[in-house]
């Protein structure tokens, strides 16, 4: 049953995912793996959708992977299945708000899981430059090295790292700035 | 009298569909709305809630919206409020993967993707480097992101067993210097 499946995968994704959006990712990398419902690159295509359309990403990548996996309805039961652990969580956490936030525990356990969540969204980073800047896939296929490394996305990739600190633009900006190099130098 | 919920629902609705980027963008959004406007939460609270929504599981605004509307409206309030705020994703999303699912074989739309994987490779780099410099604060707190990391890249292990111990780990860690201090 796909539908009972997507909620219970993406129930456990919204349970475990502390730190915003992205922390959401490796989750979906390893549902990737598990399942095979969508590919690493569909994957890196959805993150991009979802930085560049309204609405928390957490929550446009879960209605991204339910469509692709199961249709409209497939969407709503993972978009459900995100946030339903959240609502239970915050409506016991809401009867005792100072108390939690003061709980030498609370804070012990997050003093561990800060650095994991950043440890996992670097792995989800590894995933998205060995197919986009470093062309693991494109190297093995033909074992030449320089395949290995596009000189055209290391240069985007550069330009795009220096606008995004110097400058204060929307990340969809930037994101379309390199749909448009793409097409144009033929990535 | 207007509906409570309805309005509830609707007001989220329009604060989902504003905020682009999700957690910290839709903050301003929020205060405009919720705390200026319609006093439905006054500005301290608002931070609060983003405190905790950051250290609870889940999406941060999702934990945001159900914080207000619980208050409002109870468990009922929570979920309106929530439904509201996911709403437009639902729509927009949905439309935009029928869409690709139409296109995604054509070969301009091949390059622009594969233009746009280097661009959102840049952006998860910048959301890296920003939330390392808050969390890895000292020694131990390293240890811990560069275990996760390997055992992420080269093992396939699942992200919510290294969540736990991560967890388990930092009690073990903040607990024993409270004990070699005493």
């Amino acid at each position: 049953m796909i539908y009972l499946q997507l909620f219970y995968e993406f129930f456990k994704t919204g349970l475990f995912a502390v730190g915003g959006g992205l922390a959401t990712l490796p989750f979906l990398y390893n549902l990737s793996d598990k399942t095979g419902w969508f590919t690493y690159e569909q994957l890196a295509d959805m993150v991009a959708i979802s930085e560049s359309t309204p609405g928390p990403i957490g929550v446009n990548m879960a209605t991204y992977v339910g469509f692709e996996t199961a249709g409209i309805l497939g969407a709503v039961v993972a978009t459900l299945g995100l946030i339903a652990p959240a609502i239970v969580i915050i409506v016991i956490v809401a009867g005792f708000l100072k108390k939690f936030q003061d709980n030498q525990y609370v804070q012990n356990v997050f003093y561990g899981l800060r650095p994991a969540s950043v440890g996992l969204i670097a792995a989800a980073f590894v995933s998205v430059l060995t197919m986009s800047v470093i062309r693991v896939d494109l190297f093995r296929a033909s074992g030449v090295w320089t395949d290995l490394f596009s000189i055209k996305a290391i240069l985007l990739a550069a330009v795009v790292y220096v606008l995004t600190n110097k400058t204060k633009w929307h990340p969809a900006f930037f994101l379309l700035g390199s749909a448009i190099v793409g097409v144009i130098f033929k990535f | 009298m207007k509906n409570e919920y309805l309005d509830m629902f609707c007001t989220f609705a329009r604060i989902g569909g504003l905020t682009f980027g999700g957690g910290y963008a839709m903050l301003p959004i929020l205060q405009r709305e919720v705390v200026e406007k319609r006093g439905w939460a006054t500005e301290n609270e608002l931070s609060d809630y983003y405190a905790i929504g950051q250290c609870t599981p889940g999406i941060i605004a999702v934990n945001v919206a159900t914080f207000i509307g619980n208050k409002r409206k109870g468990i009922l309030g929570g979920i309106t409020a929530t439904l509201g705020v996911v709403f437009p994703s639902l729509v927009i999303i949905t439309l935009i993967a029928a869409f690709l699912q139409n296109f995604a074989d054509l070969e301009i739309v091949k390059h622009a993707f594969a233009g746009v994987r280097v661009g959102v490779c840049v952006l998860v780099f910048n959301a890296v480097v920003k939330l390392w410099k808050k969390a890895v604060i000292d020694i131990p707190a390293f240890v811990i992101f560069a275990i996760v990391l390997l055992l992420m890249v080269f093992l396939d292990i699942s992200p919510v067993l290294l969540v736990i111990g991560a967890g388990i780990a930092g009690v073990i860690v903040q607990g024993t210097r409270k004990a070699v201090r005493k």
